[in-house]
């Protein structure tokens, strides 16, 4: 059976893992290879490294840091932040990742997604959809790290981005992210409904029942969590526990890391 | 030595990697010349069908690999890897490798999964395995794909996986070796069976 991903999600600035609330006021929170490394022994099912520095001075950096985790971790990480074209891709790749996520650039230029995908296959291009509520059942999507609104329904941008190719969407709710009260389900719920390829849910996860909500009444493959692993307020193994008492289907083999 | 099909788009790094950490040298394999170089082959899975099978063609290593395995050559088809040794596929027009009958076939609309079948699932070793030497006969592994292969002979199948269907996520045949999860992404599990490849 497939199992539900329980994906911790380091948010990298300046080579350093940083934790946001309502993408602003960012905090330090460790070195990002000692951590990817902690949460894949740990159990991780996935990796999500977010470059939220990225420019394009800094490309160097992600790639080496990329190289650098790759070389430490067997299981697959997905980079993010300030991908801008095909090559940005590619390099990410070539250095070690498995998937990027893509967030800007997918809006200005639709076309990075049917050319990515073309290109490496869907499985490596997921697309991160930042959502505001604006009114009952009705999304915005916000683009540069949710500041700025772009106008477009959050529906109609799913199935576009499907249509183009993406593999998966990793979908956030501005409002419910750093609160700690957590997902908007009526979100989750309206997204999974109308396409066919796996959303991952982001923001707002405060207490386990939080995690079982979205990824059943949500509807949700998979869970990206920042703040609660970051401060071990809860590990992946309480997390995974409790969703097997549960009885969500959770990996429970360890990754022990034979590889190094 | 093993040489591992370099497309030039995609993440092998990953699976060198996994082979340096077993001590194993890798060879880098864009040319036929250095197919002959090498005692394994690693086929990894990048991209789509037809990408992939233009490529082999234009390198020239679309025979070059057929020779190889009709030689005894050990070959591990890792996701596209494993489709491109059928025949054809549902994903795109260009002929497969067709060092084993059978085609590839995406997952049907009427499953109530998402799809790309993305993640950790089970696969059920059968007994005939000899890549899962010392690997759980129930493990997880990392699967990322939209399509899998039937085979015409059910005998080269010796492993089976459940999403909305049940399929054959592991082939062996001889020398011919698939599996449509990625061992090289697969933690413990995965790092046994490169290892157990390493001893064909």
């Amino acid at each position: 059976m497939l199992t539900k991903r329980i994906i911790p999600c380091l948010d990298v600035k300046n080579g350093k893992v940083v934790k946001g609330i309502h993408f602003e006021n960012l905090k330090d929170a460790g070195d990002p290879v000692i951590q990817a490394k902690y949460y894949s022994d740990e159990g991780a099912d996935e990796l999500v490294f977010l470059d939220i520095s990225a420019t394009i001075e800094k490309r160097k950096t992600i790639k080496n840091l990329v190289r650098d985790v790759a070389s430490n971790i067997s299981i697959p990480f997905t980079v993010g932040g300030g991908i801008g074209s095909i090559k940005d891709i590619l390099i990410l790749l070539e250095n070690g990742a498995d998937k990027v996520s893509i967030n800007t650039c997918a809006i200005k230029n639709p076309d990075i997604i049917y050319n990515g995908a073309k290109m490496f296959g869907s499985q490596c291009i997921v697309i991160a959809i930042d959502a505001k509520r604006i009114a009952k059942k009705t999304w915005q999507v916000y683009i540069e790290s949710g500041k700025i609104p772009t106008g477009i329904d959050v529906k109609n941008w799913a199935k576009k981005v499907e249509e183009l190719g993406a593999g998966e969407i990793l979908l956030t709710s501005i409002d419910a992210d750093g609160t700690m009260n957590g997902y908007d389900i009526e979100l989750m719920r309206c997204i999974t409904k109308i396409v066919k390829i796996p959303v991952i849910a982001s923001g707002g996860a405060g207490k386990l029942q939080h995690l079982y909500d979205v990824l059943t009444l949500g509807n949700a493959s998979a869970v990206l969590l920042a703040s609660l692993l970051h401060y071990r307020m809860l590990t992946i193994k309480d997390i995974k526990n409790f969703l097997f008492r549960k009885k969500i289907p959770v990996r429970l083999e360890k990754n022990e890391n034979t590889c190094s | 030595m093993t040489g591992i099909i370099h497309y030039g788009a995609g993440n092998i790094f990953s699976i060198i990697n996994c082979l340096d950490r077993c001590g194993e040298r890798v060879l880098m394999i864009s040319h036929p010349d250095r197919l002959k170089k090498v005692e394994r082959i690693v086929l990894p899975g990048v991209g789509a069908f037809d990408r992939g099978i233009e490529y082999l063609k234009k390198t020239c290593l679309y025979q070059a690999i057929k020779d190889e395995s009709e030689k005894g050559k050990p070959i591990l088809g890792i996701c596209l890897g494993l489709q491109m040794f059928f025949e054809e596929s549902e994903e795109g027009k260009q002929n497969g490798l067709g060092l084993l009958p059978g085609f590839v076939r995406k997952f049907p609309k009427e499953i109530k999964f998402p799809v790309p079948h993305m993640g950790w699932n089970t696969v059920r070793f059968y007994r005939n395995s000899r890549i899962s030497n010392k690997i759980p006969a129930k493990s997880s592994f990392y699967f990322a794909h939209s399509f899998y292969a039937i085979p015409q002979d059910k005998k080269i199948i010796s492993g089976t996986t459940t999403y909305g269907i049940k399929f054959a996520s592991v082939v062996e045949k001889n020398n011919i070796i698939g599996v449509q999860f990625h061992p090289e992404k697969s933690a413990k599990n995965g790092f046994i069976l490169i290892q157990n490849f390493l001893k064909i």
